[in-house]
């Protein structure tokens, strides 16, 4: 680890004008930046720790939804009486991920910005577009097992690696966020970017820019799924991850959102794959349309093209699971 | 006065280095060398401490952001004369081989019964909404943070269900 | 004084059966188990040491090449800093096991990503590694480094290779036969302790306290690598957070804090971070195995083919020794057995819990399921069918030999149904279930070992040895036997280990360590019987000792009338190595499901039943079992080390991304004790248990996994990925 400055931010304006410099970050519970500027993965010069700014209720919002404050922390979140009986999928995803120590500690906030898994991207010592502009990308012809089959490019074929974000993605939260010139709501959705030529830009956040919450929609019901696939039955992160809302009205889908993890640089959620399901009934025939259109354009390098049928199988298996009964 | 961190009930005050993370500020600046240091990144659970009643890795917070915090380790559940019921549950199902990754599980196992008492939902749980009965399936997963290469898992479970179940109390 | 027993010939006297105390094999607690559970028991790096400074390795990125330059003051003026240290002498590889001299030496020669090449020494652990990363170093690379095992001629092992009768013509004629080829991927130890060591001179005079499993090998390789006498140093394990292999011989950091603390002056601690264990320590060598089996109608095998490539560094003796238990495990009169090393620049290839058979053993019992099936028979019977009578090979009978009990006693506990066996036959929501078996195999070692055991005045006891509790259970069977010999409570028995000051003992390896420390103890316990008999005027076969008394209520403070009795016993094998095959075995039974979808694999239930000679303590044996079988869970489903296919460098190093099992990973795991006599095995009828238990497990769960979904797997771990490759639709 660098030095750094320890500062503790006093108000989110004060958190916001810290952040706004280049050589600051913010903490909030480490669990991710700590790990990062061990390795020197993340040098600033400054931390700002937000963890005392008190944005970490959850609360009832007017139009009947929930406010998730940015530093509660993911175990508080999922073992929320409102979150366990109205948004099952978010409990189910948070509790999928890390460990309960490490939930226990980590908070809304960084888990929507927590970093990618990719190996060459933690080990300074090998090339990464991601961390080191223009280096090169290590995993294209290197190990790529837990890389992406979608949106990536050239440049970069890194993960988004979180649980909590897909279930998110899937109930079309918006995430709150602070910054010097105001607040603003980006729909989680459209929070994380694709690569593209710029891998190191991660999500929308702009320097200063602090989350403060965010908002879950009024609750919709329906059968809520979140399907993990990985490789030890616990403490892994995701190969494949599926987090699904669904409801049949007289044996026809009448509601189908999905978001897929482990496959892009962010939560997957391609609003073809739930439309085509819409006034259908359920069927493998069905299912397999579904998956034809969220793969479409999936390709993989290597070692991760198990991805493509990994995908389709798991969200067959979710499909007929939240219709068991219906078809 | 000086920012302190409450250990065992006793005050210490807060580094002056803000890079020493909690585990290393048990480990070496006070001392108390039960906590233990098995991959520094929160992969492990060896560091698993209990901060104002919660079980979080030591290893991935800083020192400096705990004054005023109020943190059990190892030494505070138990001492060689009066061992906890967990303690005396891990001696007596060989819980442990080489005994390196044990005050973490022990920690944590502390920790964890007391979430199972206050209705925490686990990725193992049939349901969110009902109460949860104890099972192994439970224990299995909310333990899964704390790994043991010694491979003595199935011991440390047996151990958990019997003070779980009201032993050695 | 010391008395020396060389074993030559089997001892079937079962004398410890005859003594009166009754504790030995009584599943007593560990007797440092309050420590470990409290926290008070202290490893290498937690020993206090005043004014300690801290070291952080520096390691290479290239691959092969010299280092020709390091910028000292890239780092010197940085806070805290006081040294680099680059000095000839630092290790850049560990020392094989029983090595018994110094690992390689010279850190300008650069033979792998990874290799430490220099050490930063600053006041704190926090100044020492953001050094470490500034260091600026700079190297003359050597490009085209050979990476890839499979693309290179590989060498043959000369003392591994069987050619008997004629193999191809026997699986021509065969009713029966399989060819089948097998992969496995690399492993790491990863015990939970990383490396540490902290260094303190007192002029000429050096203390280690270092994580180390085999002291008495460990002072020799350490004198070497720093030229200088044995009696000069003194090393120090007297808990040890796991090794399995990694702490066989000393490793980088151990001579890096020596050749610190010297060249400033102070103590210096160095602990080696996760990732520098996996990328520096030692990997166990992925492999290519190809099995063939010949068999008659009956199943009965005429012949035997086992081939197996594997890798290592140019220089390095160790080839892991895939075939060690396939030369005598089945019969058949026509085999053919190969090992071939390919020379590749990844890490130093060594050993890892149960090096050979933890990979020779799933393959071998994997192509013996595909085998079963197509002779018709029952996998358990199959096995049956082909125990030889004696070695295969070589003219030589068993020690003793388990293996059926084994099979059957496991069976019955499982409650194995022996009816037909068809892959799909259950399913549960979108799981198959089903069940699978394996025999276990893993050589019998045995080395020569010293301990001295004192007989105090006040009647308690005193045994010393250099020998290792690495969580094996020493501590606690070393009281037992001397308890049970000297007629203590164990408790009356304090155990001392893990410091070189006391005579040296086998190590912890190889399963070797409590049949041969636990030997040397027998032997000065045996010793120290005779004198009480003397005193009491019998002879020692009559002698009978209980709580502290003799038969006829003499206490032993009386007999000792205010003296300690001191010996030291030394233990050596002699001709039983040479005379007899000796192996412990077992078998394996395993429910897994697997899920239809997403190819995931749970263990439901496995049991193992193991013949492994005495049972000295029937909680520690029981343990080691089960940590055994969840590590055969590891190497079935999870365990893969990952190699950069471009500079070789191991990409997985870390505990997130190499999946050890977790708690969820592993069910409730039975060990079923086959109680036994081996007195070819030691003086104390023991054999090892700390490896057998992975030593086939593997392929229980992999035969499972044919058996519930249908997928048949040649390559481990079977991951995800690989079974629904595998999957029929
Ligand atoms: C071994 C291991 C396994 C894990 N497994 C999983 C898993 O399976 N699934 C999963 O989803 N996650 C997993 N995680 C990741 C874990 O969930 C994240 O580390 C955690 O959620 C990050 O939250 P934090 O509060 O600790 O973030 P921090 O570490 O405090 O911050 C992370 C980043 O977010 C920024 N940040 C934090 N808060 C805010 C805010 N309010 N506004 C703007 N920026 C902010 C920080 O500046 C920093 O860049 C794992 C982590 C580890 C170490
Ligand atoms: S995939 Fe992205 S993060 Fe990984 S090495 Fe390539 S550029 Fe870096
Ligand atoms: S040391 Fe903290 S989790 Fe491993
Ligand atoms: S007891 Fe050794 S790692 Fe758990």
């Amino acid at each position: 680890m660098r030095p750094f400055q320890y500062t503790r931010a006093p108000s989110l304006t004060e958190a916001s004008h810290l952040t706004a410099g280049e050589d600051t970050l913010a903490i909030a519970g480490g669990t991710n930046l700590l790990d990062l500027m061990k390795l020197q993965v993340e040098t600033p010069g400054q931390l700002a720790d937000i963890n005392r700014l008190g944005f970490a209720d959850i609360e009832n919002t007017d139009d009947g939804g929930l406010r998730l404050g940015a530093l509660a922390t993911n175990t508080e979140t999922a073992v929320h009486p409102r979150v366990r009986a109205d948004y099952p999928v978010l409990s189910r995803a948070i509790l999928a991920g890390a460990t309960q120590q490490l939930r226990n500690k980590a908070t809304n906030g960084g888990n929507l910005c927590q970093r990618t898994r990719c190996f060459y991207f933690t080990n300074i010592d090998q090339p990464c577009n991601k961390r080191k502009p223009g280096s090169g990308c290590g995993a294209i012809d290197g190990v790529a097992k837990l890389h992406a089959i979608l949106g990536t490019s050239d440049q970069c074929i890194a993960t988004y690696p979180g649980d909590m974000a897909v279930a998110l993605s899937a109930l079309g939260a918006e995430a709150r966020i602070s910054g010097d010139k105001g607040e603003r709501n980006v729909p989680v959705r459209d929070f994380h970017c694709l690569p593209g030529d710029t891998p190191w830009i991660e999500n929308v956040l702009e320097p200063g820019e602090v989350i403060t919450g965010i908002a879950l929609p009024a609750p919709v019901g329906g059968t809520q799924i979140y399907r993990k696939v990985r490789e030890r039955s616990s403490y892994a992160f995701a190969l494949v991850s599926v987090a699904a809302i669904i409801e049949l009205t007289d044996g026809k889908f009448s509601r189908a959102d999905l978001a897929f993890g482990g496959l892009a640089h962010k939560p997957w959620h391609d609003p073809r794959v739930g439309k085509c399901l819409l006034g259908q009934p359920p069927s493998d025939a069905l299912f397999d349309k579904a998956a034809d259109i969220l793969l479409e354009d999936a390709r993989g390098f290597g070692e991760n093209d198990f991805k493509i049928p990994l995908a389709r199988r798991t969200l067959h298996s979710v499909l007929a699971q939240a219709t068991e009964g219906a078809a | 006065m000086a920012d302190t961190i409450t250990v065992n009930g006793t005050a210490h005050p807060v580094p002056d280095d803000p890079r020493v993370s909690l585990l290393d500020f048990l480990r070496q600046h006070i001392g108390l060398t039960g906590t233990k240091k098995g991959c520094d990144h929160g992969q492990c659970g060896a560091c698993t401490v209990i901060v104002n009643g919660i079980r979080i890795n030591s290893c991935l917070t800083l020192a400096a952001m705990h004054d005023g915090d109020s943190v059990t380790t190892i030494e505070g559940l138990g001492t060689p004369d009066e061992p906890s019921a967990l303690q005396r549950a891990f001696l007596e199902h060989d819980g442990f081989q080489c005994g390196y990754c044990t005050p973490g599980q022990i920690c944590s196992a502390t920790a964890m019964l007391e979430e199972l008492a206050a209705n925490w939902p686990s990725d193992a749980s049939e349901s969110l909404e009902e109460s949860i009965a104890i099972s192994g399936e439970e224990i299995r997963e909310r333990m899964s943070g704390n790994l043991c290469r010694c491979g003595a898992y199935a011991n440390i479970v047996a151990a958990i269900e019997e003070v779980a179940a009201g032993g050695r109390s | 004084m010391t008395v020396h027993f060389k074993q030559d010939e089997p001892d079937n006297s079962n004398r410890l059966d005859g003594m009166k105390q009754g504790v030995l094999g009584e599943p007593l607690p560990r007797i440092e188990g309050l420590a470990k559970v409290t926290g008070t028991a202290p490893y290498a790096a937690e020993y206090p040491i005043e004014n300690c400074a801290e070291g952080v390795l520096v390691t290479s990125t290239i691959t092969r090449g010299k280092v020709t330059s390091i910028d000292r003051r890239s780092v010197l003026s940085m806070p805290g800093v006081i040294a680099v240290v680059d000095d000839e002498k630092m290790c850049t590889r560990a020392a094989q096991g029983t090595a018994n001299e110094a690992p390689t030496q010279g850190p300008k020669q650069v033979c792998y990503w990874g290799q430490p090449i220099a050490l930063v020494v600053a006041e704190t652990f926090e100044q020492a590694r953001d050094a470490a990363k500034h260091l600026k170093v700079e190297y003359r690379e050597e490009d085209g480094a050979p990476l890839d095992p499979n693309a290179v001629e590989p060498e043959g092992q000369e003392d591994e290779t069987v050619h008997q009768g004629d193999l191809a013509h026997a699986m021509a004629e065969a009713a029966h036969n399989v060819d089948v080829t097998y992969t496995t991927k690399g492993h790491a130890s990863a015990a939970m302790e990383p490396h540490a060591a902290i260094a303190q001179w007192d002029g000429d005079k050096l203390t280690v306290h270092a994580s180390l499993q085999m002291l008495n090998y460990n002072i020799t390789e350490l004198a070497e690598a720093l030229d200088m006498e044995e009696e000069n140093i003194r090393l120090v394990s007297r808990f040890v957070g796991g090794g399995f292999g990694s702490k066989l011989g000393i490793s980088e950091e151990v001579v890096a804090a020596a050749l610190a603390a010297k060249q400033i002056g102070r103590p210096v601690r160095v602990v080696q971070s996760r990732q520098q264990v996996f990328q520096t320590v030692m990997r166990r060598s992925e492999t290519t195995q190809r099995l063939r089996l010949a068999a008659d109608s009956d199943g009965k095998l005429t012949g035997f083919g086992h081939e197996a490539l594997v890798s290592n560094l140019p220089g390095e003796s160790f080839a892991e020794p895939v075939l060690q238990s396939s030369h005598f495990l089945y019969g058949g009169e026509n085999r053919e057995l190969m090992l071939k090393v390919a020379r590749i620049h990844r890490m130093t290839a060594g050993s890892v819990r149960a090096p050979g058979e933890a990979v020779g053993m799933p393959t071998l019992e994997g192509a013996m399921d595909v085998l079963a099936e197509k002779v018709g028979i029952d996998p358990v019977e199959l096995r049956l069918r082909n125990i030889p009578e004696q070695d295969p090979e070589e003219d030589l009978p068993f020690s003793s030999h388990k293996l059926a009990d084994c099979l059957k006693q496991g069976a019955e506990a499982f409650g194995w149904d022996n009816g037909p066996r068809k892959p799909r036959r259950r399913r549960e929501g979108e799981w198959w279930i089903g069940t699978g078996m394996a025999s276990a195999a893993r050589v019998h070692n045995i080395a020569e070992a010293k301990a001295r055991v004192t007989l105090k005045a006040d009647g308690t006891a005193l045994v010393e040895t250099d020998m290792t509790d690495i969580g094996t259970g020493t501590y606690t069977i070393l009281a037992q036997i001397a308890g049970e010999m000297l007629g203590l409570d164990p408790k009356q028995v304090l155990v001392e280990l893990g410091d070189t000051r006391h005579p040296r003992g086998p190590g912890s390896g190889g399963s070797w360590g409590a049949a041969s420390i636990g030997s040397a103890v027998y032997v000065a316990c045996k010793v120290i019987r005779e004198e009480l008999a003397k005193k009491v005027g019998i002879s020692e076969e009559v002698l009978e000792l209980s709580e502290g008394k003799t038969a006829t209520g003499e206490s032993l403070t009386d007999l000792l009338e205010g003296n300690d009795l001191a010996r030291e016993g030394h233990y050596e094998p002699g001709d039983i190595e040479d005379d007899y095959t000796a192996s412990g075995f077992g078998a394996f039974f395993a429910e897994v499901r697997v899920n239809h979808y997403t190819g995931e694999t749970r263990v439901d239930r496995m049991l193992g039943a193991f013949g492994f000679g005495r049972v000295l303590n029937a909680k520690t044996a029981r343990s080691q079992c089960i940590g055994g079988i969840t590590w055969s869970i590891g190497v079935a489903l999870t365990e893969a080390l990952e190699f950069d296919p471009r500079d070789g460098h191991l990409v997985n190093c870390d505990l997130a991304e190499y999946h050890v099992p977790v708690h969820r990973d592993v069910p409730d795991i039975e060990a079923v004790l086959v109680e036994e006599r081996d007195g070819a095995a030691s003086p104390i009828q023991a054999k090892g248990i700390g490896e057998l238990g992975m030593c086939g497990g593997a392929a229980a769960i992999a035969n499972a996994i044919y058996n519930a979904c249908g997928a048949r797997l040649y390559d481990y771990p079977m991951t995800p990925d690989r079974v629904l490759a595998a999957m029929p639709d």
